[in-house]
């Protein structure tokens, strides 16, 4: 990066960090970073979206729905999560794959579960094997993020679910005696208030979904463990410009750390957040 | 080969009895049930030790904190922010570099073994959260409880034990039978991460993840591995269940029932 790096064989002591941190490798290394929290944005209102579907449905009328939407939070609650991972990131693309074949190849007569192994038509193949790199990339990030919203879903409609039967029921009736339909009652009584019963146990699952992350790496995503282990390793001279010995010990200090950090600077922001909500509210911050 | 045929082969695979090879081919659902059952043996291994180990040093933390001297209880502080606040996965890795530098200057060579030093990470681990939980209860034993108890006379190491602890374990025990699922549930994590699973010897996430990387079929290994951990969780909440009656037997009216809200604490 730096004009002096040509020759790191005559570089030593800070400049040679210097050169060392800012090779190419390492740029990716820290791009992996932003990696981590992208799937953080996407993956915070996927799964508040999932949960609230799965809350709205397990406080269905309608039996059969009912147990769906409990079913759906207590298998997942069950279980350990990186089951799920495991699980998901390949049903899910063996489903899509699936699914394309029969829209796809409808004459195909061979079975798709042949022995041990899953054969779908050319064509089916997602992404296809023609793709490029980055399509590959780009789908297998979309599966995690899939699942993740999936497995997270599953907690966050059990924090809301909670939230909903949370809130007053006097409000409610007040609502019906105004005449309000169940409809009304739900969008414009119930959820406007039930955030503040909520926030306590969505604050702690953001916080369970920060230390989730580290999981990416066993999706097979490049993330930062991936990369922490790959830099790390020893690097013999003959193969690195940057001959160096075990050094995974540190860079995976250096997560630590970043973990650390981030999940204080969460902490703080969401007490704030708590204190700010609870103005006005007839208890004392946090109660849910 | 009958499946009463593959128990014997393969019950015990995980702890290294029985046969060595494990199946490659053609697998039966006999094999799914039995090698991952097998595994669990570990899950349970680190589940129980650490859970036992880690709850006096989890008092002991909570107490530190509560009523130490001031750089006792940033110390216990410290703790408890480090284990909480950065992922199990990532204090793995990083134990396992630890104990790796550790054995080449010859210290402590045998933490580079899952059993010893996975379950040291564990100990540790649960030992902050549930320092956390006892530390809360602690705060939010009745003030007139202690103060009865001084007016009886109590003072002091016996006014702690005999008054203010069994009250923080009543308060504590809900949460702290979520955090026992929690920890079964984090015991999957350790051989994907770093600690090796010597002569293929895993715990039962690691043996369904083999059978689904085998077969490139999940929907029969993992929902397998579901069911031993349901299995588990009901067993935990069973035998909590009776701790938490036995804590509250004193109370008039019917006991609080333990009942499975999974709060999210971990």
């Amino acid at each position: 990066m730096f004009s002096y790096c040509s020759d790191p064989d005559l570089l030593s002591g800070l400049t040679w960090l210097s050169c060392y941190l800012t090779t190419g490798k390492h740029m990716l290394f820290y791009q992996s970073f932003f990696v981590v929290l992208l799937l953080l944005a996407i993956t915070a209102p996927a799964a508040l979206a999932f949960g609230f579907g799965g809350a709205m449905a397990a406080r269905s009328r309608i039996a059969p729905l009912s147990w769906l939407g409990k079913l759906y939070i207590s298998a997942v609650r069950g279980v350990p999560d990186i089951a799920f991972f495991l699980f998901f990131v390949i049903a899910l693309d063996q489903g899509f794959e699936y699914l394309r074949h029969q829209v796809i190849c409808p004459d195909w007569t061979d079975p798709i579960r042949q022995g041990n192994d899953f054969v779908v038509c050319d064509a089916a193949k997602l992404p296809l094997n023609s793709a490029p790199q980055w399509q590959h990339e780009i789908y297998g990030f979309f599966t995690a993020i899939l699942t993740y919203a999936i497995v997270f879903g599953a907690f966050a409609a059990n924090v809301l679910f909670g939230a909903m039967r949370a809130v007053p029921k006097a409000q409610l009736e007040t609502a019906e005696a105004y005449g309000m339909s169940r409809k009304q009652t739900f969008w414009r009584v119930l959820v406007p208030q039930m955030w503040i019963y909520a926030l306590p146990g969505l604050s702690n699952l953001w916080m369970v979904l920060i230390k989730a992350t580290p999981l990416l790496f066993l999706l097979g995503i490049e993330d930062i463990v991936y990369w922490a282990r790959e830099l790390g390793a020893t690097k013999q001279a003959r193969f690195s410009d940057y001959p160096h010995g075990d050094w995974r010990l540190w860079y995976f200090l250096a997560l630590l750390v970043f973990y650390l950090a981030f999940t204080r600077l969460s902490e703080i922001v969401l007490d704030r957040l708590t204190q700010r909500l609870s103005k006005g509210q007839a208890f004392a911050g946090g109660v849910a | 080969m009958s499946c009463w045929q593959t128990v014997q082969d393969y019950a015990l695979r995980s702890i290294g009895y029985g046969e060595r090879q494990l199946p490659k081919t053609d697998f039966t659902l006999c094999e799914h049930f039995t090698l991952i059952g097998s595994g669990l043996i570990w899950n349970v291994y680190f589940g129980i030790l650490a859970l036992l180990i880690g709850f006096f040093i989890a008092n002991a933390i909570a107490a530190g904190k509560a009523y130490g001297p001031r750089w006792l209880r940033k110390l216990c502080d410290w703790f408890i922010l480090i284990f909480r606040g950065s992922p199990l996965f990532i204090q793995f890795f990083l134990a396992y570099f630890i104990f790796l530098r550790l054995k080449q200057v010859g210290i402590l060579p045998f933490l580079t073994a899952a059993q010893a030093g996975a379950l040291l990470v564990l100990i540790l681990n649960t030992a902050a959260y549930s320092a956390q939980i006892f530390y809360g209860a602690l705060m939010s034993v009745p003030k007139g409880d202690v103060e009865a108890a001084s007016a009886y006379g109590f003072t002091g190491w016996n006014r702690f034990r005999r008054i203010v602890w069994p009250t923080t374990l009543r308060l504590a025990w809900p949460a702290y039978t979520n955090e026992a699922i929690f920890l079964f549930h984090a015991t999957t994590l350790v051989f994907f991460s770093g600690f090796p699973a010597w002569q293929q010897r895993g715990d039962a996430l690691y043996y369904a993840s083999y059978f689904a990387d085998k077969t490139f079929n999940p929907f029969v290994p993992y929902p397998i591995l579901a069911f031993y951990f349901i299995l588990l969780t009901l067993v935990i909440i069973g035998l909590f269940g009776l701790v938490n009656r036995r804590l509250n037997r004193h109370l008039p009216g019917a006991t609080p029932k333990l009942r499975y809200r999974p709060q999210l604490i971990r």
